[in-house]
């Protein structure tokens, strides 16, 4: 396995948010964390990287203990190195351009040569389809680019896993096409992925495992195929039944 | 130099008070805003970070500073500090008061500035494992200028004209100088419109520089 959750807790202002969530994730999974808004999924999310601390959990990573409330200053920068997060309003660094937003984690954070920082950003933005734009500033590209180049951000990092909060989201409808299509190919090509969404097309094709969220508790996980045509708890049944009605 | 209306006077006046504002005026101003904006980037970027103890610090320097006229200011290091034995040169003692003084009011501009700036940006760098003064040296602070730069132009125009006071601290400058050949040929008006004028061509440059260099950093475009 190659990551194992326990029990993450988390209150913001004395009210429990996290209320005990577990998650087991092996290599090549692609997870699609369900639940209405207010469940708890993307505070889950970003205390896996260290963008929220817990109030109590623990992270085993290949094989490596983190307690996620006290963890120090080097296991926080050794999970970020081996993980990306692509954000809901994609959060390109608005002063750099495409290339730029790319190489910059390689040449400051990992040191990389200039070079060889832009053959690697240069392979990652073709891979999403965005070497076209290298010298475009985020503010110039439409909402659907940004969110890819912030994917090949992320893919230049060549993290073990990347953790997507709500990445269409913020998107015209238009415009999520594109994106879904990037992490449909992400996913074929056996990429770990931790996918906060509410595009059920997206959980039920593409995640091979779903984690349904309500109220702060896991109330159903397990293969997506499962999740979808047999679900187990009534709420389970009741959610995907409001979100298919919610489409027609 | 024996000149005999006021307008020979006056054009012979020019060369000399434009000397000293190119000499003195010019440099006494851009010094104090350097030294000023570097005060104001420390000061802006403690309060941004929350350091302990310090913020409190950079607070009470605000207050004293905003809350106190910058003659005063000038009068108390120049003429008051010699009696503690602390003698400070005019020029020296001018570039410190006036950097002081324009520091507090653009750690302001600057700490507005840092906090326009979206928390997203910072997180998106931790992500991509920068530290924090390579997320705050490499996006925050970029940007926060860009959003400052107007009303940090502002600041440097206030400096401009504000070395004017240093006159009252014996410092031979441009408005030093207008007073020093009224003395002489005692035409008020006509010397003091004419420093007026000095001082306002300037500002005019300035203003220009301003619009280009505001046009050079909206290449990157908006989506705020």
């Amino acid at each position: 396995m190659m990551l194992d959750i326990r029990n993450v807790h988390k209150s913001f202002d004395g009210k429990e948010i996290l209320k005990g969530i577990d998650l087991q994730v092996n290599k090549g999974d692609v997870v699609a964390i369900l639940g209405p808004s207010g469940s708890g999924k993307t505070t889950f999310l970003r205390c896996l990287n260290f963008l929220e601390t817990a109030d109590k959990g623990v992270m085993t990573f290949d094989g490596d203990e983190i307690d996620l409330a006290e963890a120090s200053k080097t296991q926080i920068a050794a999970v970020r190195k081996k993980t990306a997060f692509v954000f809901q309003n994609y959060n390109l660094f608005l002063n750099k351009t495409v290339l730029q937003n790319v190489t910059l984690g390689l040449t400051l954070a990992r040191k990389v040569p200039k070079d060889q920082a832009r053959d690697i950003a240069v392979k990652a933005l073709e891979r999403v389809g965005m070497a076209d734009r290298l010298d475009a500033y985020p503010g110039q590209l439409s909402g659907g680019q940004q969110q890819r180049v912030a994917i090949a951000r992320g893919l230049a990092q060549s993290p073990e896993i990347i953790y997507f909060d709500e990445p269409t989201s913020a998107l015209d409808p238009e415009l999520i096409g594109e994106v879904l299509s990037v992490m449909r190919q992400l996913a074929e090509e056996g990429m770990t992925m931790l996918v906060v969404t509410h595009e059920m097309d997206f959980a039920r094709n593409v995640s091979s495992k779903v984690l349904f969220m309500e109220g702060g508790y896991v109330i159903e996980s397990g293969s997506s195929k499962e999740f979808f045509e047999h679900p187990k708890e009534a709420r389970s049944r009741e959610f995907i039944r409001t979100i298919l009605e919610g489409r027609q | 130099m024996a000149p005999q209306t006021t307008w020979q006077i006056l054009v012979a006046a020019f060369p000399r008070l434009l000397s000293y504002g190119i000499r003195v005026t010019i440099p006494l101003a851009f010094l104090s805003f350097a030294l000023g904006l570097v005060i104001a980037v420390i000061v802006a970027m403690i309060q941004y970070a929350d350091v302990k103890g310090l913020r409190q610090l950079c607070r009470f320097y605000i207050w004293l500073i905003r809350g106190t006229p910058l003659l005063v200011q000038l009068y108390v290091v120049f003429y008051g500090l010699p009696s503690v034995g602390i003698m400070i040169d005019a020029f020296p003692a001018a570039v410190f008061v006036f950097a002081f003084n324009e520091g507090a009011y653009m750690a302001e501009t600057m700490r507005g500035a840092l906090e326009s700036v979206s928390r997203g940006q910072m997180e998106a760098g931790y992500c991509v494992g920068l530290s924090y003064l390579q997320i705050m040296f490499h996006i925050v602070l970029p940007q926060a200028f860009r959003t400052a730069f107007p009303a940090l132009s502002n600041s440097l125009i206030s400096v401009v004209k504000g070395t004017s006071l240093a006159a009252t601290i014996t410092v031979m400058e441009m408005f030093r100088q207008a007073q020093v050949i009224n003395g002489v040929y005692y035409r008020s008006l006509g010397l003091y419109a004419e420093t007026a004028v000095i001082y306002l061509a300037f500002c005019t440059v300035i203003t220009w520089l301003q619009h280009k260099g505001e046009k050079r950093l909206s290449a990157y475009g908006g989506n705020r």
